[in-house]
C-alpha cells in the first residue's frame, strides 16, 4: 500500500488537467498533438490505475481499502463531506475498466475523428469525461460521487451535441440532460435522506450503520438512490434518452453510452450494496425494473433499422441484466457483467463506427450487407463481439450472463430468471440479424457508399483487436466456482451466502443458455439469409407488432402527449404570455410609459414665453414667502 | 419723523408696479426699466430699514445694489442691441427659439 495513496489523486487529475490544456490551447496545438495529448493523459491514468490495482490485489484481504483525503469540502454544522478518494477492490476494478476502455477509445478517436473540425474541443470533452468518471468511481462519499455523477452527465450532454450545427444533436443532448435531471432529483433526495438518517454520507461510515435502521427507511433511501440509477443507466421508464444519444460521435457512444457512464447506476447500487441487502423492497424494485428492461429493450432492438440504435437498445437491455443481478443479491455478478459488457459493447460500437467510416456515415442496416470482404478486420472483431454479447462460450458475455441468470435461478427468482432467459434469446436474435444484414449477403447500398473507403486505418483497427481480445478472455476472471472476481470484490459488497444448489441443475442451465443463444443466432441466420429483402418489405408494409417495436412501444409518443406538450403549453400560455409578457414586460413597459406620458405633459410648460416664466418665478417666490411668514405666524 | 411703515408701503407699491410692468410689457427696454424700478423699490426698503434700526448695513447694501444694477444694465443693454441686430426685433414674445 505504499505509493498508491500518493498517486491516487493523480488518476482523475491528469485527464482533468489535460482537458483544461486542450480547452485552452487545443486549437493552437494542432490536430495530431491534441489527440496524442488526450490519449497520453488517459494512458497515464491507466498506468496509475494499474499500479493501484496491483497494490490492492497485493495487500492482505482485510486491508484492501485506502482512503486519501484531498481536503475538507463541506463543513456546515453537523454536516461533513470530504473531498476524498477511496481505492478498494470495487473502485480499483472500475477505475481499470474506465481508463482501459477509455484509452483504447481515445486512440480509436484519433483515427475516427480525422477530418473533423474542433478536434481539440472533442478531446477536451472526452478527457473531462474520463476525469469525472474516475471521480465518480473513486469518490469516498455519496456527495462527492454526485459531483462526478453530474460531471459525466454534463460531458455526455456536450458530446452528444458535439455536432451542434445539427438540430437533432442539440435536441438529443437536451433530452439526455433533462431525462437525467429527473433521475438526479431522486438521487439527490436519496443523498439528503442518507444524511438525515445516518448523519453522514461517507460510504465507510454509513454502510456499517445500516443494520441499525428500520427497513422502511432503508427501502425509501434505496428506492430514491435507484431513481438516480434509472436515469443514468437508462432503465425503463427513463431509457428514452439513450437511443437518441446515438447522434453523437460513435466513439462517444462506445465510451460514454455503452462502456462507462451508463454503468454508473449499477456501480452506485453495488457501492451501496450493504444498504440494498437490508432493503428488500428496494432490491425487489431494482430486480424487477432490470428484468423488465432487459426483456423489453431486447424486443425493441429487434425492430430497429439504425445500426447504432440497435446497439443502444442492446445496451439498455444489458444494463437491465446488471440490475437484475443486483436485484437478486448477486452484486459481484452485476459488476462482472459490467466489466465484460464494457469490453464487448465498446467493441461493437467501434465496429459500427468502422462500418460508418467505410460507408460515409451510413447507419441504416437496410443499406448495408456483404461488408465481410471489404472490412475483414471489422468483420472478425464484430463477430467476436456478437458471440460475446449473445453468450457463446468461451467469450466473456457467456460467463457473466450465465452468472447473473444462475444467481436469479438459485435464489428462487424464477420470474426474473425467465425474463432474463427470454431476453438472452432475443439478444442472440437481434445480434444475429445485425451480423447477417451488415456483413453477409450482397451489398444493398447506393453507388455513392459503394465507392467509399476500404478497411479503416490501423489506429482504428488495433483498438478493435484490443477490445476483441478483451471480449474473448476477460470472462475467465469469473469461472463458476473458481470466480476470481467474486472473491476479489467480496470485501466491498454485501455477500449473501448463496442458497444450496445442485451442480447438475447449474450445469444444465448453463447448457440451456448456450442452446438458447446459439438458437437465436441460427434462427436469425435462417430468416435473414434466406430472405435478404425481408427488412425492406417489413419497412414498406410494417405489421402492427413490427411498428410497435420500431417505435419502442410508443414511449416517446406517450411522454410527448403526457409531459412534453402540457409543459410546452403551460410555458407558452402561463409562463410566457401571463408571467413573462404581461407581468414582467408589462411592469417594465408600464414604468416607461408613465415616464414618457409625464414628460409629454411637463414639456408643455416650456412654452418659450419669457413673461410667463417670470410670472411663475414671481408666483413661486411669493408662495414661498407666504408660506414662511404664515408658517411662523401660525407656529407661534 | 415719518414712520417706517410708510416707506415700506411705498416700496411695496413700487415693487408691484415694476413687477406688473415686467409681466405685461413686450418691449425689452420697457422690461429693463421695470426691473430697475423693482430694484429701486428694494433699495428704498433697505435704506428705510437701515434708518429705523439705526445701523448702516442696509445703506451699504443699497449702494451695492446700485452698482450691480449699473453693471446689469450695461450687460443687458449690450445683449439687447446684439439681439436687435440679429433678429431685428426686441419683442420678448418673438424670442421663443427654445420652446418645446
Amino acid at each position: 500500500m505504499g505509493n498508491a495513496s500518493r498517486l491516487l489523486p493523480l488518476i482523475p487529475l491528469i485527464p482533468g488537467i489535460s482537458s483544461l490544456v486542450l480547452a485552452l490551447f487545443g486549437r493552437a496545438m494542432g490536430r495530431a498533438w491534441a489527440g496524442r495529448l488526450a490519449s497520453g493523459a488517459v494512458g497515464a491514468s491507466l498506468v496509475l490505475a494499474a499500479i493501484g490495482f496491483a497494490d490492492v490485489t497485493g495487500a492482505a484481504p482485510g486491508q484492501r481499502a485506502i482512503t486519501v483525503q484531498l481536503f475538507e469540502w463541506v463543513a456546515a454544522g453537523s454536516f461533513h463531506a470530504r473531498a476524498a478518494l477511496v481505492l478498494d477492490p470495487l473502485s480499483s476494478i472500475m477505475a481499470l475498466v474506465v481508463t482501459g476502455v477509455g484509452f483504447v477509445i481515445h486512440v480509436y478517436s484519433q483515427g475516427y475523428m480525422v477530418g473533423e473540425r474542433d478536434i481539440g474541443r472533442y478531446f477536451s470533452y472526452l478527457n473531462l469525461f474520463i476525469a469525472f468518471m474516475l471521480l465518480l468511481v473513486l469518490a469516498e462519499n455519496l456527495l462527492f460521487m454526485f459531483v462526478g455523477w453530474e460531471g459525466v452527465g454534463l460531458c455526455s450532454y456536450l458530446l452528444i451535441g458535439f455536432w451542434f450545427e445539427r438540430e437533432t444533436a442539440n435536441a438529443a443532448g437536451m433530452k439526455a440532460f433533462i431525462v437525467n435531471r429527473i433521475g438526479d432529483f431522486g438521487f439527490l433526495i436519496g443523498i439528503l435522506m442518507t444524511f438525515v438518517v445516518f448523519g453522514t454520507v461517507s460510504f465507510a461510515e454509513f454502510l456499517p450503520l445500516v443494520p441499525t435502521q428500520d427497513a422502511r427507511v432503508l427501502n425509501a433511501i434505496g428506492i430514491l438512490l435507484f431513481v438516480g440509477a434509472i436515469g443514468k443507466s437508462a432503465q425503463i421508464p427513463l431509457h428514452v434518452w439513450l437511443p437518441d444519444a446515438m447522434v453523437g460521435p460513435t466513439p462517444v457512444s462506445a465510451l460514454i453510452h455503452a462502456a462507462t457512464m451508463v454503468t454508473a447506476g449499477v456501480y452506485m447500487v453495488a457501492r451501496t450494496a450493504p444498504l440494498y441487502a437490508e432493503a428488500p423492497m428496494a432490491l425487489g424494485l431494482v430486480g424487477a425494473i432490470g428484468a423488465v428492461t432487459a426483456l423489453l429493450a431486447a424486443t425493441i432492438a429487434l425492430a430497429q433499422e439504425d445500426l447504432k440504435r440497435v446497439l443502444a437498445y442492446s445496451t439498455v437491455s444489458q444494463l437491465g441484466y446488471m440490475f437484475l443481478a443486483c436485484g437478486v443479491g448477486a452484486f459481484s455478478a452485476a459488476i462482472f457483467h459490467l466489466v465484460t459488457h464494457a469490453f464487448f459493447k465498446a467493441l461493437l460500437f467501434l465496429c459500427a463506427g468502422s462500418v460508418m467510416h467505410a460507408l460515409a456515415g451510413e447507419t441504416n442496416i437496410r443499406k448495408m450487407g456483404g461488408l465481410r470482404e471489404r472490412l475483414p478486420v471489422t468483420y472478425r472483431t464484430f463477430v467476436m463481439g456478437t458471440l460475446a454479447l449473445a453468450g457463446i462460450p468461451p467469450f466473456a458475455g457467456f460467463f457473466s450472463k450465465d452468472e447473473a441468470l444462475w444467481s436469479a435461478f438459485r435464489e428462487g427468482y424464477f420470474l426474473l430468471w425467465a425474463a432474463g432467459l427470454a431476453g438472452a434469446f432475443l439478444t442472440a436474435l437481434y445480434m444475429g440479424r445485425l451480423w447477417i444484414l451488415v456483413f453477409e449477403g450482397r451489398f444493398r447500398g447506393g453507388s455513392e457508399t459503394a465507392q467509399a473507403l476500404p478497411e479503416s486505418p490501423p489506429s482504428m483497427t488495433w483498438p478493435l483487436w484490443a477490445l476483441a481480445a478483451g471480449s474473448a478472455v476477460v470472462g475467465f476472471i469469473g469461472i463458476p466456482h473458481h470466480s476470481w472476481i467474486e472473491t476479489f470484490l467480496a470485501p466491498s459488497l454485501a455477500v449473501r451466502t448463496p442458497r444450496p444448489s445442485s451442480m447438475y441443475v447449474e450445469a444444465s442451465l448453463m447448457i440451456l443458455n448456450v442452446v438458447i443463444a446459439a438458437g437465436g443466432l441460427l434462427l436469425a441466420r435462417r430468416v435473414y439469409s434466406a430472405e435478404p429483402g425481408l427488412p425492406e418489405t417489413m419497412a414498406k408494409e410494417p405489421g402492427r407488432l413490427h411498428r410497435l417495436l420500431r417505435e419502442g412501444y410508443g414511449v416517446d409518443a406517450l411522454y410527448d402527449v403526457l409531459i412534453v406538450r402540457p409543459v410546452l403549453l403551460l410555458s407558452r400560455v402561463v409562463l410566457w404570455r401571463a408571467v413573462d409578457r404581461s407581468l414582467v414586460d408589462g411592469s417594465i413597459n408600464g414604468w416607461a410609459r408613465l415616464v414618457r406620458v409625464g414628460g409629454e405633459g411637463l414639456r408643455l410648460s416650456q412654452s418659450g414665453n419669457l413673461r410667463l416664466y417670470l410670472f411663475f418665478l414671481f408666483a413661486g417666490v411669493m408662495a414661498l414667502l407666504g408660506w414662511m411668514i404664515l408658517g411662523t405666524t401660525w407656529a407661534s | 419723523m415719518i414712520p417706517v411703515q410708510h416707506y415700506l408701503v411705498v416700496s411695496a407699491l413700487l415693487f408691484l408696479i415694476g413687477a406688473t410692468g415686467v409681466f405685461f410689457h413686450r418691449n425689452l427696454v420697457s422690461i429693463f426699466l421695470c426691473v430697475e424700478l423693482m430694484l429701486n423699490a428694494v433699495n428704498l426698503t433697505l435704506v428705510a430699514g437701515s434708518r429705523s434700526v439705526g445701523n448702516l448695513e442696509g445703506q451699504a447694501l443699497a449702494l451695492l445694489v446700485i452698482v450691480v444694477a449699473a453693471a446689469e444694465a450695461a450687460v443687458g443693454l449690450a445683449i439687447l442691441i446684439a439681439l436687435h441686430r440679429k433678429r431685428e426685433t426686441i419683442n420678448v414674445d418673438d424670442q421663443n427659439l427654445l420652446r418645446y
